[in-house]
């Protein structure tokens, strides 16, 4: 049995008389791609909120490196390091590439200028901002004290990655991260998902896109009616198989990937 | 930004300050030699990333256009002095304004704290007999209750600020009448019983110009306030909080108790603005600063800073307080009718929107 680093057993969330989740089950290993697959309304997006915390789901568990875990917020679940990378990024616009990298969490200075007069080390934030982003290879990015505004669609999501790669300790779940882009950015993010897994975190894919899926999964999580329908691998499975098992026209392979 | 702030930083941290703008400038110029893009273009972009510079050009304009055409009476330094005495509310109060338009906000009630602040000050001293410094605390105290409400209204109603502070706008003024029984506090019963309450209208004579402890407590306060946004997490939060919410949410910012912390210090500012209103005009009076509302978004406006949030600067207000000033005391000292310098006003308010506006759509 591989090294299960996030895993969620039975969670069922019910909006009224709409279940969202129905007992669905979630695994993600150490060091892979998980791409999470579903129809619209399947539930895939309340599975990814309870994980990250931004739900709370009314029955079962989860569990982040075998020890089960509840996140009441977004911010907890950041602190356990699960990190996302939002569909919207959440950066804001009008602040530089540094400030954005360590919104919410900056760097105050030692001494007495950051004890009493709570001054940031901008130097430092700054060097960390520029690391971060040349590890991904992302040393394109210049000014790292310019706007996020001033940058284009594959390199606002490449901050918000380098943001979530910088600061996840265990996971990084991205929100399609494609779905914004153009062929050469969406390529550009394609490879920086690739290198998040090559620094050793374990990356959940939402996406639609199911030539971007195949292309960079390890395994496929496909979700249907609010669970866990099936896990395959890109290997074993072709591209209209895995959507016609999404939609319900092909039932569940027998065995789980 | 950064940079061509960074000339108002504190001393101790200009040697970064300096540092920043020299890094920030070699990288700009890289920037611009990529795209290669068109002058009008160019301009743009520089604009949006220096949002102070607009402002200042302005002032600069105006100040040279009235020298021309007024000539000695307007260049005199005591009347440069006079002109700062005149936006001195204009500009304390502006500083509140800033904070909460930077979060996409508006306190339409600034004014109405203001003059129940400063009600609360001159009762408390006169009618009581209670010593000043404790008269000015308890007002100041009033001005950060106004501005809890103001808060709690907002992030716990979920109700939209241009209401709320309408509403909170109508309640503080009632209060402050209810209060001080519409009755104005004598200028000679301040001066004899409770002298620190004019302490902001006492002035220092250099070279003929009169400078009032009121200015250079207003720019005292646009310094503390530039740090605070520009050199502290808190300040980040506040730009984050107003440039989009939902982000600031996500990225793990606790955006209520930014906003909270935004109209209560607001609420303090315009308490000592209340302060200085009392120096300013001697006495303190339940129907002062009447205008000081507008007036305040109208000097933040100017100043560049955008109604939609996220975006401005506190340096900005400053020079859109004084624009407001050396327009007015230029047309009044050439003769023209006061119905010109409200024109004036009106023009310079639409113009710097439409700016902004134009400067927004460079990030797009």
């Amino acid at each position: 049995m591989t090294n299960l680093v996030l895993e969620a057993r039975g969670l069922v969330k019910r909006y009224g008389r709409v279940t969202a989740l129905d007992h669905a089950d979630f695994d993600l290993r150490a060091g892979e791609i998980l791409a999470v697959i579903g129809d619209n309304g399947a539930g895939k997006s309340t599975l990814i909120k309870a994980l990250t915390g931004a739900i709370h789901p009314d029955a079962g568990e989860i569990l982040l490196d075998g020890a089960p875990v509840t996140f009441r917020s977004p911010i907890e679940a950041r602190a356990a390091g699960i990190e996302t990378v939002y569909q919207n990024l959440a950066l804001s616009p009008a602040l530089s590439i540094a400030d954005n990298m360590f919104l919410g969490r900056e760097i105050r200075a030692s001494g007495f200028m950051g004890r009493v007069f709570k001054a940031l080390d901008r130097a430092a934030m700054q060097q960390e901002a520029r690391k971060a982003l040349s590890r991904l290879g992302l040393s394109t990015i210049q000014n790292i004290n310019q706007p996020v505004e001033t940058l284009s669609g594959g390199q606002r999501q490449g901050v918000a990655i380098a943001r979530a790669a910088a600061f996840g300790r265990h996971v990084v779940i991205m929100d399609e991260p494609t779905a914004a882009l153009g062929v050469k950015e969406s390529r550009r993010v394609l490879d920086l998902i690739q290198d998040v897994r090559k620094n050793g975190l374990p990356v959940v894919l939402i996406s639609h896109n199911m030539p971007h899926v195949f292309e960079i999964a390890d395994r496929i999580h496909i979700h249907r009616l609010g669970r866990r329908h099936a896990v395959v691998k890109p290997s074993d499975i072709s591209m209209s198989d895995a959507v016609a098992i999404m939609t319900g026209a092909l039932p569940a392979p027998a065995q789980a990937a | 930004m950064a940079q061509n702030e960074s000339r108002d930083a504190s001393p101790t941290t200009a040697e970064s300050a300096v540092k920043q703008g020299a890094a920030g400038a070699s990288d700009a110029v890289a920037q611009f030699a990529e795209e290669a893009p068109s002058l009008v273009k160019r301009l743009q972009h520089l604009l949006h990333n220096h949002p102070t510079a607009i402002p200042g050009i302005v002032l600069l304009i105006s100040i040279l256009f009235f020298s021309a055409v007024v000539g000695d009476r307007f260049l005199k330094p005591f009347n440069f002095s006079l002109i700062v005495q005149q936006v001195m509310i204009i500009g304390i109060v502006g500083i509140a304004q800033t904070l909460v338009i930077l979060t996409a906000g508006i306190d339409l009630s600034v004014g109405a704290i203001m003059v129940l602040s400063s009600m609360v000050m001159g009762k408390l001293a006169i009618d009581y007999g209670l010593p000043a410094p404790l008269a000015i605390s308890v007002g100041l105290m009033v001005g950060a209750a106004c501005g809890a409400v103001n808060g709690f209204l907002v992030t716990r109603l979920r109700l939209p600020p241009f209401i709320v502070t309408l509403g909170t706008w109508n309640i503080f003024f009632a209060l402050n009448l209810w209060y001080s029984a519409s009755e104005t506090i004598r200028a000679q019963d301040i001066e004899t019983n409770a002298p620190l309450l004019i302490f902001f209208g006492q002035a220092i004579d250099i070279y003929g110009a009169r400078l009032t402890y009121g200015s250079i407590a207003m720019v005292l306060m646009v310094a503390m306030c530039w740090y605070a946004l520009n050199r502290t997490a808190w300040g980040r939060h506040v730009h984050a909080v107003g440039d989009d919410p939902e982000a600031a949410r996500l990225a793990g910012i606790r955006t209520d108790r930014v906003l909270m912390s935004v109209y209560i210090t607001a609420g303090v500012i315009c308490a000592v603005a209340a302060w200085a209103l009392i120096g300013r005009i001697g006495s303190a009076s339940p129907q002062a600063g009447q205008t000081a509302n507008l007036d305040a978004i109208t000097a933040v406006v100017i100043g560049g800073t955008s109604l939609f949030g996220g975006r401005g600067s506190i340096v900005g207000t400053l020079l859109g307080a004084l624009i407001v000033g050396v327009f007015r005391n230029g047309l009044a000292l050439s003769g023209v009718n006061v119905l010109w310098q409200e024109f004036a006003v009106g023009v310079l308010i639409i113009v710097a929107v439409a700016i902004d506006q134009w400067l927004r759509r460079a990030s797009q």
